[in-house]
C-alpha cells in the first residue's frame, strides 16, 4: 500500500469522500430508526475504499452504474449529498424529485446512470453507455459496479461477452462483500470470478478493498486500458459489509465475533488514517478537521431534507413519458 | 405513389432515418446475417429481409449483428439511448422478450420516471409477432397487451405498409421507448407507400371503413380480417365500420368512444390471448364511458386462452377468422 503517488489535496479528497460515505450511511441508519425515511435501504458502509478508489480516476462525464447498494458510488462520483439525502426522505428537492428513492438515485449530469433495484441489470446498460462513448468518439469510460451476487445472474456473463467482442471502454467492478443478501457467497458461487472473466479474455485482478490505494492502482490500469481502446477489465474487490443486507436486517447470520473482527481489522478509514500518518502524508489534525467538516455537511443535509416539501401530488403521473398524447 | 411491401416500407424508413440522423444505430441477431463468415455478406438481410442493404449503406459500426444474447443487447440499447444514441434494437421474435423483459420493463420503461424526469430513452425495439407460420408456441405469440400494461412504453402495431413506414419513422424520432410490433404474415402484403418520409402520430386511430350498423375495432393483422368480414357483411346488407387503433399505448380513446356513441354496437378483434388483454381493456373502457349508448353487449373475437398450437388445423382454429367476426357481428345486429 502506498499513498505516495497522490498529492496532498488528492489525499484529503480521498479521505473526505470515504468519510462522507461512512457518515452518510451511519446517519441514514440512525434516521431510519426515527421512521422518517420511508421503506428500507441498503447501506454501503465498510465498502468506501472501493467506490472512492475507483471513481478517483474518473472525469465528470465518465459513466458509472450502480446497484441497490448505491449511495457510496453516487457520492464518490460527485452526486450532491443534500439532494441524495432529500431523495431518501422522499422530498421534492431529491436527486430524482423524490420519485426514485434509495434504489434509483441517478444523476446524468454527473455520469451516474442509476442505482438499480435489479441485481446485475446495470451491467448491460453500462455496456450501452460505453458503446455510446465509443461510437460518438467522446473518450469517456464506463464503470459497471456490481456485487458478488450479480455474478450469478446470466446477464452479467452476457455483458462480459458483449463488452469483449465489441471492445467497449468499460470496467466491471465486482464488489464482493461476502454475502448475496443473507447467503454467503461461497455457498452459491462456483469457481472463481477472475477465472470467469478470464474465460472471455477479459483481464482481471483481485483487490483488497480495504486499501484505497490498492483499488486506485488497479483501477488506473483498467481505466487506461479502456480509454486507450484496450477493451474491458474486471476487478474483483473484496470488501466488508458493515450492516446487514438492508437497514432492517437483524444480520444474525453473522456472529457478533465476526462482525466485531471485521470492524476492527477491515475498516478502510482506520487503515487509511494509520497509513498516511505513518508515512507522514497527513497528520491527525488535518484528518480530524475533515471529520468535523463532513459531520457539519451531513447535519446540514439531514436538516435540509427534513425541511423540504414532499413532491406535489401532480408529480404522480408526470415524467412517465417525454410526450404521450 | 409506388406499390411496396410491408417489408420494403419498413426498410425504406430504416434507410431514411439512418441517413438523416447519425445517432441512429441498429442492433440485433442476424440483422445482416453472415457476419464473421467467409461467404455472402448481408446474407439474410435480417431474419425476414427487413434490414437488407443497411449494412452496405451504413457499415458494421452502426448496423451491429449481436450475439444471441437479448438481455445484454436490449440492455445495451437502453443504456445507449440514455447516453446520446437513438438505437433501434430488434428482438427476432417477440416471444424472446421472455429473456430480456427486465431490461424493457424495469429499466428502459422506468428510467425517466425513476430519475425524476431528468432522462430520456429514445429506444425502438422492433419485434415480429403473430401466429400463422406453423412455428409452434414460442415463435408466434401476440404480446402487445403485455407491453401496453407497462407505463413508460409506447406500443405500435401497424396493419398495412403505409402505416408501417409512417409509424416506424415516428417511433425512431420519438424520445420515449417504443415497442414496434411487426406481424410476420404481413411482410409480403402490398400497398401504396410514398417514397418520401412522413410520420404518423401515435394515438390516432384510423377509420379503415365507414359503417353504421356495427363498429369493428381490430388490432394489427386482424384489421385485414375485419375488413374482409366487413366486405362480406356488406353483401348481406350489414354496414360495418372498421377501426384500427394503430397504437395500443397511447390509445386513441376519443375516436373509439366517439364511434361507439354513434353506432352503439361494437366487436373487438384481437389475435392476442383474451385475458387481461387490449381487447378486454378497450371493452372495459367502452362499457364504462358509453354504457347508455350501447345497444348490445360488446363482443370479443380473440384467440383462445391457450398457447399457439403447431398442427395446421389447430393453428388455423386459433387465429380469429372473418367468419368468426361475422358471427359475432350477427349476434348483436338484429336483422
Amino acid at each position: 500500500m502506498s499513498g505516495l503517488q497522490l498529492s496532498h489535496d488528492k489525499l484529503i479528497e480521498v479521505y473526505r469522500s470515504m468519510r462522507t460515505i461512512r457518515r452518510f450511511e451511519e446517519r441514514v441508519m440512525d434516521e431510519m430508526a426515527t421512521g422518517d425515511i420511508p421503506g428500507n435501504t441498503h447501506l454501503y458502509a465498510g465498502q468506501e475504499a472501493s467506490a472512492v478508489g475507483v471513481c478517483l480516476h474518473l472525469k465528470e462525464d465518465d459513466y458509472i452504474s450502480s446497484t441497490h447498494r448505491g449511495h457510496g458510488h453516487s457520492i464518490a462520483k460527485g452526486v450532491d449529498i443534500d439532494s441524495m439525502m432529500a431523495e431518501l426522505f422522499g422530498r421534492a428537492t431529491g436527486t430524482c424529485g423524490g420519485k426514485g428513492g434509495s434504489m434509483h438515485i441517478a444523476d446524468l449530469r454527473k455520469g451516474m446512470l442509476g442505482a438499480n433495484g435489479i441485481v446485475a441489470a446495470g451491467a448491460p446498460i453500462t455496456c450501452g453507455a460505453a458503446l455510446s462513448a465509443k461510437l460518438l468518439g467522446t473518450n469517456q469510460v464506463a464503470i459497471a459496479f456490481a456485487g458478488d451476487g450479480a455474478m450469478n445472474e446470466g446477464v452479467m456473463s452476457e455483458s462480459f461477452n458483449l463488452a469483449k467482442i465489441w471492445m467497449l471502454p468499460i470496467v466491471f467492478v465486482i464488489e464482493d462483500n461476502g454475502f448475496g443478501e443473507a447467503t454467503a457467497n461461497e455457498h452459491v458461487s462456483a469457481g472463481s470470478f477472475t477465472r470467469r472473466a478470464e474465460s472471455y479474455d477479459i483481464p482481471s485482478i483481485e483487490v483488497d478493498g480495504t486499501d484505497v490505494f490498492q483499488v486506485y492502482s488497479a483501477t488506473g490500469e483498467a481505466v487506461e486500458r479502456a480509454r486507450n481502446g484496450g477493451g474491458p477489465t474486471m476487478l474483483h474487490i473484496h470488501v466488508p459489509r458493515y450492516y446487514g443486507h438492508y437497514s432492517g436486517d437483524p444480520d444474525n447470520y453473522r456472529t457478533p465475533e465476526e462482525k466485531a473482527a471485521m470492524r476492527q481489522d477491515r475498516d478502510c478509514l482506520s487503515i487509511f488514517r494509520k497509513h498516511v500518518k505513518e508515512v507522514s502524508l497527513l497528520d491527525t489534525a488535518e484528518l480530524d478537521a475533515v471529520d468535523e467538516a463532513v459531520e457539519a455537511e451531513i447535519n446540514r443535509a439531514v436538516a435540509a431534507a427534513r425541511a423540504a416539501p414532499f413532491p406535489p401530488l401532480s408529480a404522480l403521473t408526470t415524467d412517465v413519458y417525454v410526450k404521450y398524447l | 405513389m409506388a406499390k411496396k411491401s410491408f417489408r420494403q416500407a419498413l426498410n425504406d424508413a430504416l434507410h431514411a432515418e439512418m441517413a438523416r440522423d447519425p445517432r441512429v444505430i441498429m442492433m440485433g441477431e442476424d440483422l445482416t446475417g453472415g457476419a464473421g463468415a467467409n461467404g455472402v455478406k448481408d446474407a439474410w438481410g435480417g431474419p425476414f429481409g427487413v434490414t437488407r442493404g443497411l449494412l452496405g449503406a451504413f457499415g458494421p459500426e452502426r448496423v451491429r449483428d449481436t450475439p444471441i444474447s437479448e438481455a445484454a443487447f436490449i440492455g445495451a440499447a437502453a443504456g445507449a439511448a440514455l447516453t446520446g444514441l437513438r438505437p433501434i434494437a430488434e428482438i427476432m421474435f417477440v416471444d424472446f422478450a421472455g429473456v430480456c423483459l427486465d431490461q424493457i420493463m424495469n429499466q428502459a420503461a422506468k428510467f425517466r420516471y425513476m430519475f425524476g424526469g431528468r432522462a430520456k430513452t429514445p429506444l425502438v425495439i422492433r419485434a415480429t409477432y403473430g401466429a400463422g407460420s406453423r412455428s409452434g408456441s414460442q415463435h408466434t405469440q401476440a404480446l402487445h397487451s403485455l407491453f401496453t400494461h407497462i407505463p413508460g412504453l409506447k406500443v405500435v402495431i401497424p396493419s398495412n405498409p403505409y402505416d408501417a413506414k409512417g409509424l416506424l419513422l415516428q417511433a425512431i424520432r420519438d424520445d420515449d421507448p417504443v415497442i414496434f410490433l411487426e406481424h410476420k404474415m404481413l411482410y409480403d402484403t402490398v400497398g401504396e407507400v410514398p417514397d418520401a418520409s412522413y410520420t404518423i402520430p401515435f394515438g390516432e386511430a384510423r377509420v379503415v371503413r365507414d359503417g353504421k350498423d356495427v363498429a369493428i375495432i381490430a388490432i394489427g393483422r386482424m384489421v385485414g380480417v375485419a375488413e374482409e368480414a366487413a366486405r362480406s357483411l356488406a353483401s348481406e346488407g350489414i354496414s360495418a365500420c372498421v377501426l384500427d387503433p394503430r397504437t395500443t399505448s397511447p390509445l386513441d380513446e376519443d375516436t373509439l368512444l366517439e364511434v361507439t356513441e354513434k353506432i352503439g354496437r361494437v366487436v373487438i378483434v384481437d389475435e392476442a390471448n383474451p385475458r387481461c388483454s387490449v381487447a378486454t381493456d378497450i371493452s372495459a373502457l367502452l362499457a364504462d364511458q358509453c354504457f347508455d349508448a350501447l345497444k348490445a353487449p360488446i363482443k370479443l373475437v380473440t384467440a383462445p386462452h391457450s398457447p399457439v398450437p403447431y398442427a395446421p388445423n389447430l393453428e388455423d382454429a386459433y387465429i380469429p377468422t372473418p367468419a368468426a367476426v361475422m358471427k359475432a357481428v350477427k349476434s348483436i345486429v338484429k336483422r
